[in-house]
């Protein structure tokens, strides 16, 4: 079952993830965003992270998204014209890009030592218990720079938006 | 009929193409909204990775991780969706490469 | 008895003309550097009194200048028979050259300036002549050529002064340049300069008939000798050095500065006795400039060019006498050629003076009458340099020609040759200036008795200076010859004199047309001799145009402009400027450049952890 739950998941993440690349409309590319995100919190589930799953998609589905497609629609963000000034990106990237999978393929599967199945229900542990105990004991200081950068972000945000209004 | 599990190295093998794609939208894409978002679709791979081997290692560190991450994320997408109107108030573009005036 | 004071008075003249000079009246000036000099004199004839027998020489260490390793050099100097000789010559006729100028310079302007170089130069000559080692005596060699160069160039604002006093300069250069390679080797050999400790380390080593390394010190030291008394092949600054002022050219030209190769050689005779080569050498060269420079002087017309040629051949003759072993011949012509050579010079300023600046032998004449001190002056000093009998340069030249006549008898003839050669010239100009009609335009006058009275005390040394015997004097150092004294020489050499004056007398006084008619016969030959043999023709032909060029498109053009600047220089600037114009396509303001390459980049860091980090357990 969980076989079977991964490999749809991963083919829809990856069709979603190719659509986000291919599509020439912004919100076309936002929608598959969007389908990657669902995909992958499923596939956090199976692998026992209940809390993350729930949290990708509250906060990156709900939240995230919701502000990128407000931005486009804001924007007025068109299609893409064909211009291309970066003749080296082009060039360069693919090549370094089946480098970059190629390198990490070999890494994964030469150099690692053996990686267990992974089953479903095999890991526990990823509770909002047991994530909120953490949090709060081992990880707090991280915990309270990040509250900070919340808070910061929240100010620059408002800050370089309200100019606009004026 | 028995299938058998899947081994943890789909997992990474799968976030590693996850983050190759996002760096593919990254280098390829003129619209920077759309290069934003492959900014995230790249942390959104290397949380996978995060989640993996924290299953791996039977710990929650890894979720702690990813949570950071997320959050993170977040944050760096209000701002910068923030810099992106600003961007378009002042150069009437969206294309990446008109923002070009650090040139040499 | 301090030695040091002897160079300091005229120091002190130097510093005070030089410094205060413009501010002093004429006297003043002329009341120090006299006055310096007289004071140098006196003292070293105290010193000289106190030190008598002086059979072994006086020695004293002012301070210690070198200490590096095994080298010790020290300012020491020293007076033995050999340096008291030479500090009585160069202190007594400059006295009296520095009261001659006090008369000669008088309307010239630079008074001042004149005086406080001519000090500055018997400073360095005295330090030279008491040079207890090498390094201090060429010091001295140094400082005097110096001094030759500021003096020769005094009218600096002629361009033939300016060009002679570099010539000067340069050519002694040259054979400075051997000499300092001798001083090296002596250094290398000797581990010491001193030269006491040379005299003793050499004394337990073999005569070298072969080249070996004294004959090698003794060559490069011989090659300084020959640009400082200007023998063949650096002979050819002395005549252009006529250029400056009359008492210049007797003082440094004449008497002392040429002098100081000679004394040089008599000073190192103990390495020089060890190379037959070297001997040799110095003798032949001494031989062959004798011979040269008394054919050019036949045919030159200024009169101050022919008494420069006669120093040259004299000091050939010197270096004869020193070559033949018979230092202390040569070493009594130095101070008999001082007498009559500074007095010809003298007397030609004086000519000189008396006709205004006229030069030129064609348009003298006659003078006798009008300027009888100087006739008469000048022609006791005319026949002292024939080797006139019982004259001071009978002795002196017969002393040289005798040892050339027991040891290689065709130097002797030769030598004999070129005597008669010497009075024929010499006569010459004797006659042309002083005989016949006067053919100038000035009023011709005796010179006044600031310069009348050197010219007659040094006529007077000229005259009987030969019955001072040198040798006898330098018998400590310089053994005397045993042996009975052979006449024959004497008569010979005495007879070609008096035969070349006759001839002398002949041509220029009894018939002058007969001169005419050999110059127009001899034409070519003629030509060839006035034009000095065209020596210097060939040298800038041979030697300074091929060295010009070389600088100038070698040196200069190809490397420093080419290379240096070019390569180096402007290199240097336009590869980074390319590199740093490559490095800046880098920053294209592409955001997918940029990461491009950070993907590039992080990507060889994967691969270097992945390859060097191993497994994370």
């Amino acid at each position: 079952m969980d076989t079977v739950l991964f490999v749809i998941f991963a083919i829809v993440s990856l069709i979603c993830a190719f659509n986000v690349v291919l599509q020439t409309h912004p919100i076309s590319s936002a929608l598959s965003l969007v389908g990657v995100m669902g995909s992958l919190a499923v596939l956090y589930l199976l692998l026992g992270a209940e809390f993350l799953a729930m949290t990708q998609v509250i906060v990156y589905g709900g939240a995230v998204m919701v502000l990128f497609v407000f931005t486009i629609m804001l924007l007025n963000a068109g299609s893409e014209k064909s211009s291309s000034k970066s003749w080296f990106a082009q060039i360069a990237g693919l090549p370094l890009l089946l480098a970059f999978v190629a390198l990490m393929g070999f890494l994964i599967k030469g150099v690692m030592p053996a990686l267990p199945a992974v089953r479903f229900g095999s890991f526990i542990g990823g509770t909002a218990e047991q994530i909120g105990r953490l949090l709060f004991t081992e990880y707090l200081l991280p915990f309270e720079v990040i509250s900070i950068l919340i808070l910061i972000a929240i100010l620059g945000a408002v800050v370089l938006a309200r100019k606009e209004i004026d | 009929m028995h299938i058998s599990p899947v081994p943890l190295s789909w997992y990474l093998l799968l976030s590693a193409l996850l983050f190759a794609l996002g760096v593919a939208g990254f280098l390829y894409r003129k619209s920077i909204i759309t290069v934003f978002m492959s900014i995230e679709l790249m942390l959104n791979a290397v949380n996978l990775t995060f989640i993996s081997f924290s299953y791996k290692l039977r710990q929650i560190d890894g979720h702690i991780y990813a949570f950071f991450v997320m959050v993170v994320a977040a944050a760096e997408a209000a701002v910068g969706l923030a810099i992106i109107l600003t961007i378009f108030k002042n150069r009437g573009t969206l294309q990446i490469d008109e923002v070009d005036s650090m040139k040499l | 008895m301090t030695l040091w004071l002897i160079p300091f008075f005229p120091l002190l003249g130097f510093l005070i003309n030089g410094l205060f000079g413009k501010r002093l009246s004429k006297p003043a000036v002329s009341l120090f550097a006299v006055g310096s000099v007289a004071l140098s004199f006196i003292y070293v004839l105290i010193l000289l009194s106190k030190l008598y027998p002086l059979t072994t020489p006086y020695t004293e260490h002012d301070f210690t200048w070198i200490h590096s390793g095994f080298l010790q050099v020290g300012f020491d100097l020293t007076v033995d028979r050999l340096t008291a000789l030479m500090l009585m010559i160069v202190t007594g006729v400059g006295l009296l050259i520095h009261t001659y100028a006090t008369g000669y310079m008088q309307h010239e302007e630079g008074y001042a300036r004149f005086f406080s170089y001519f000090n500055l130069f018997m400073f360095f000559m005295l330090v030279l002549v008491l040079a207890s080692n090498l390094l201090v005596l060429f010091v001295g060699w140094e400082g005097v050529g110096l001094c030759s160069y500021l003096l020769v160039g005094f009218y600096y604002k002629e361009k033939f002064a300016s060009d002679a006093a570099n010539k000067a300069f340069i050519v002694n250069r040259i054979g400075d340049f051997g000499f300092l390679l001798g001083i090296f080797l002596v250094v290398m050999t000797f581990r010491t300069l001193d030269f006491g400790q040379i005299a003793s380390a050499v004394s337990s080593m073999p005569v070298e008939t072969n080249a070996g390394i004294l004959t090698a010190i003794t060559l490069l030291l011989f090659a300084g000798a020959t640009g400082k008394s200007a023998q063949i092949p650096l002979y050819v600054w002395l005549p252009d050095a006529m250029a400056g002022p009359t008492p210049v050219s007797a003082l440094i030209h004449a008497a002392t500065m040429v002098t100081a190769g000679v004394y040089m050689v008599a000073r190192t005779a103990f390495l020089y006795n060890h190379s037959t080569i070297a001997m040799s050498v110095v003798a032949v060269i001494g031989l062959f400039t004798a011979v040269l420079a008394a054919t050019i002087g036949v045919a030159q017309n200024d009169i101050k060019r022919v008494f420069a040629y006669s120093t040259v051949s004299q000091l050939g003759y010197m270096f004869l006498g020193l070559g033949l072993g018979a230092y202390s011949a040569g070493m009594f012509h130095v101070m008999t050629h001082a007498f009559f050579k500074a007095l010809l010079f003298l007397g030609a300023g004086s000519v000189i003076h008396g006709l205004g600046g006229e030069q030129d032998l064609r348009h003298m004449g006659g003078l006798r009458k009008s300027m009888p001190i100087t006739f008469v002056t000048l022609g006791i000093a005319s026949l002292a340099i024939s080797g006139f009998p019982f004259l001071s340069g009978f002795y002196s030249k017969d002393a040289i020609l005798s040892a050339a006549y027991e040891h290689a008898p065709w130097m002797f003839w030769i030598g004999a040759l070129t005597a008669g050669l010497t009075a024929f010239y010499v006569f010459r100009a004797f006659f042309l200036t002083f005989f016949g009609t006067y053919r100038g335009h000035h009023h011709p006058h005796e010179s006044p008795l600031s310069m009348t009275f050197p010219l007659i005390v040094l006529a007077i040394l000229s005259a009987i200076g030969g019955f001072f015997s040198v040798p006898h004097l330098l018998a400590p150092l310089f053994p005397l010859s045993t042996g009975p004294e052979n006449i024959t020489p004497m008569i010979i050499s005495a007879s070609f004199g008096i035969l070349g004056i006759l001839i002398a007398y002949v041509f220029y006084v009894a018939n002058p047309a007969l001169a005419e008619t050999v110059r127009v016969r001899a034409g070519g030959l003629y030509t060839l001799v006035l034009n000095k043999y065209y020596v210097d023709e060939i040298y800038a032909a041979f030697i300074v145009r091929p060295l010009e060029v070389l600088s100038r498109y070698g040196l200069w053009k190809a490397v420093d402009v080419g290379l240096i600047d070019g390569a180096v220089v402007d290199g240097g600037g336009r590869l980074v400027r390319s590199v740093g114009g490559l490095l800046r396509q880098l920053q294209s303001g592409s955001i997918r450049n940029y990461a491009t390459w950070v993907m590039a980049g992080s990507l060889i860091v994967i691969f270097v952890l992945g390859l060097v980090g191993g497994s994370v357990r």
